[in-house]
This record gives structure tokens, sequence and C-alpha cells, in this order.
């Protein structure tokens, strides 16, 4: 589905952000890219949805070059959902939601309906929430118009960037049960990035380790557990602290 | 003579050139508008003609406005007409405040929601009229009010080149060294800009979509 092929990307020139860089990710499955911030995990998002472009490699979105692909087709069929910004603050929830399935021309009625599907989908009440506006809103309420709306022209794929990195713990534990079982309903494919082990752990099928621009490997959740590698077991380390 | 008395025998010059004066005023203010707002997002598109506009905004406010409308006579078809000129001269004038309230405005959204936007597919036009330009209009607003408010005031000034407008009072009275005949000029001008900056500042409070609650 997503498939990243000998990617290097520097964005100057000079330094690589990214380099040597392959995975591959599979349809309907979860794969968190994990690591420290500022190790590119940001980047390697960017790249599929071509917000930036490789400097080197291919990423390939269902099996087609993303250099070949029309960039603004591209994007709407790829759900995007970034931390805490993002929710445009002079449209009301409803027309946030409604912002793809407008772009596309879809018609009112059709529109409506998915919009008020949807925000019974993320649990939000849509005759109480409809018309207010981002800042009237909670942070786990505004994630949840976020995750929304990346799903209303219901892409088949999904970009995740710290989804719910600013909400509190409470909020962030609730969230990520719900988004399991919508996940686990609608099997789309995600690419999710988090530096929270924990909540790799929780809403990964694999996880994707990345360190400095590189992959350091990719683990189930029981490899994940049981590796020996030192990447790994400094994570595990972190888990052990917490608990 | 007292002033109001002034007023009343010469209510129909005193409206009439009261007319004159917001013709040449909205007439400016319009084409600056017109003009500088698309400046003012070319220059967030092409960073490198941000140092050439905005520069040429900013000279032109500099140039004494009686100079400017002195080196504008010879020109062909603005000098011609007398309210051509002016209202060529006040465009000018009116420039800086909009193209930079613009550029800032759009510069000011929130990267994030622009990286969203993009992210969602939106093209360039899409995220310029449905996100950037709503999110900057409060910024921009406030642009043409201080252009206008200025405008309001050298619009005074053309009278000089024989264009009408209420500086037609105010030459008349300081060669007349008649303080009665300034303020029938200056009065209503004043009262002009004050209204200007009030409803200007109106629509920004109520146009600009940031600030619904």
């Amino acid at each position: 589905m997503i498939e990243f092929r000998n990617v290097r990307y520097s964005p100057d020139g000079k330094r690589d952000t990214i380099s040597g860089f392959n995975l591959k990710v599979e349809s309907g499955e979860t794969l968190v890219l994990l690591g420290q911030s500022g190790c590119g995990k940001t980047t390697t998002l960017k790249l599929v949805n071509r917000l930036i472009e490789a400097t080197e490699g291919d990423v390939l979105v269902e099996g087609r070059p993303v250099r070949e692909w029309d960039p603004i087709r591209l994007r709407r069929r790829i759900g995007y959902v970034i931390q805490e910004v993002g929710l445009l603050p002079h449209f009301t929830v409803e027309r946030n939601i409604a912002l793809l399935p407008r772009l596309e021309g879809w018609a009112p009625e059709r529109t409506r309906q998915r919009v008020e599907e949807l925000m019974e989908m993320v649990a939000l009440d849509p005759a109480k929430f409809r018309h207010r506006y981002p800042r009237e809103l909670s942070g786990g309420q505004r994630q949840r118009v976020g995750v929304a709306r990346a799903l209303a022209a219901d892409p088949p794929i999904l970009l995740m960037d710290e989804p719910f990195g600013a909400l509190d713990p409470l909020t962030r534990a609730g969230i990520q049960c719900e988004f399991l079982a919508l996940q686990a309903r609608l099997q789309k494919t995600i690419l999710f990035v988090t530096h929270d082990v924990r909540e790799a752990l929780i809403i990964g099928s694999r996880i994707a380790l990345m360190e400095s621009g590189r992959l350091a490997g990719t683990y189930s959740r029981a490899e994940f557990m049981n590796t020996d590698e030192p990447a790994v077991a400094a994570y595990r380390e972190v888990l052990r602290i917490g608990d | 003579m007292g002033l109001l008395q002034f007023f009343y025998s010469n209510r129909a010059e005193v409206w009439s050139l009261t007319l004159e004066h917001l013709w040449l005023v909205g007439l400016s203010m319009l084409l600056a508008v017109a003009i500088g707002v698309p400046l003012g997002i070319v220059i967030t598109r092409r960073p490198i003609l941000n140092k050439p506009i905005l520069g040429t905004a900013n000279v032109i406010q500099t140039i004494p406005s009686l100079a400017l409308f002195g080196f504008l006579l010879p020109m062909p078809w603005l000098g011609d007409r007398a309210a051509r000129l002016a209202i060529a001269a006040l465009t000018g004038y009116a420039l800086l405040p909009i193209i930079r309230n613009t550029y800032t405005g759009i510069r000011s959204v929130d990267p994030g929601v622009r990286e969203a936007a993009r992210g969602m597919g939106m093209t360039d036009w899409q995220l310029l009229w449905h996100v950037e330009l709503p999110l900057a209009m409060g910024v921009i607003l406030a642009g043409v009010r201080v252009a206008t408010v200025i405008t309001v005031g050298i619009a005074t000034i053309a009278a000089a080149i024989g264009a009408g407008g209420l500086g037609e009072f105010i030459f008349r009275g300081l060669a007349m060294v008649d303080n009665c005949v300034i303020l029938a000029g200056a009065i209503p001008a004043a009262v002009m800009a004050l209204a200007a900056d009030f409803l200007l500042g109106w629509a920004e409070r109520h146009l600009a979509p940031t600030s619904r609650s």
C-alpha cells in the first residue's frame, strides 16, 4: 500500500534527514513510526503525501511512485491528521469535517449525512457540536473532529502525526481505545507517528523504530518486547520505569 | 462671521465639496484595494518580489504629497485632468498599508493550519480563498482602515492642483487668512476620517471570521 524504496531526503543538499530508508506498510495494518524528536518521523510522513519530495529513491502509494501522482489527487486519497492544530479556526465543526466532500463537489444532502455519520463514529453528538468552532472544543474533541475530517472522503490510507500528543493522559487513553475499535471496523492502512512507546504498543500492529533518519528495525509487539537490540531495550526500560 | 453661520450660508458649497472629497477618496481606495491586495498576495507566493514591491510602495509614501502632485503634473494622460491625477497619487499613498497588511495577514496564518489544508488536498487557490484570505481578513481590513484615514487627510492637498475636495476651503482660508474658511474644510474632513475609521473598524470586528463567537 505504501512503500519506501531506498529513500533519501536532504532539505538543503548537505545534510540528510532521511537516508537509506526502506519500509513497506501493508494494506489494513497500523504501522507505528516510533522515534525520538527530530529523528525524521514527521518528514517520513510528509514524503507520502508529497508535502515534501524525496531527494533520492521512491515512495510508492498503491504501487505507483508518488512523483507520478497528481499531488492533489494523491492527498485526497490520504487522510491526514496532525497534532493539535490543523482544524480551520474560522470553520465550524461541520464545515471542517465537510471540507473534502465540499471540495470534491458532493451534493449537500450527501455531505450532511456523511458529516452526521462521522460525528457519531467519533462519538461527538452532531446536534450539540455541529455548529461549534474549534476553539469552543476541548483538546480531545478537537482531535476527534480531526479524525472525522480525515475520514470524510473515505480514504484508504491515513497518515497520523502524533494525533493524540497534546492530550492529557486520561483523555488520551480513552481516545486510543476508541481509535482501536474504529480501526478494527474500518481496516484503513495507517502510518502513525509517535514518540510515546506506550502508545506505539497500544496502537500499532507493527512498530518501526527510527533513529536519526534511519530505520533501526520493524517489530511486531511480541518481537518488540523480546528482542535484545539495545535501541529497543532502551524503550522497554522506559516502560518499566512507568509501571 | 461665526463658523456656524459660515456653514449655513455656504451649505451648498460645503456639501458639494464634501461629495467631491468623498468621491476622490472612495475611488482611490477602490483602486488601492484592487491593486494592493493582489500585490500583497503575490509577494507571499514569490518572496523574491517582496523587496521591490514593498520598497516601491514605501518610496511612494515618503514623497511629500505636494511634491508628488507636482511630479505627476507633466504625465501625459494623468496630467490632463486634475482629479485623475489626484486619484492616481492618492492610490499610490494608500498602497503601502494595504500591501503590507495583506502580506502580514497571510503570513501570520498558523503554519499548521496551512499545512493541514495542503495535506488534505487543497489547491493553492483553494488554500488562498478558503483559508488564508478569510483568516487574514481582520489584518487586511486594518490596513484598509489606516490607508483610508490617511487618504482623507492627504486628499485635502489635492485642491492645490485644482482637483477640488474640501482642500478648496482650506487653501482659500489660508489665502484669506480666515480661520472660519479653513475650518469649513478641516472639520468635514476630520468628520469623514473619523466616520471611515469607525465604519471600517466595525467591519473589521464583524467581517473577520476569527472574531465571531
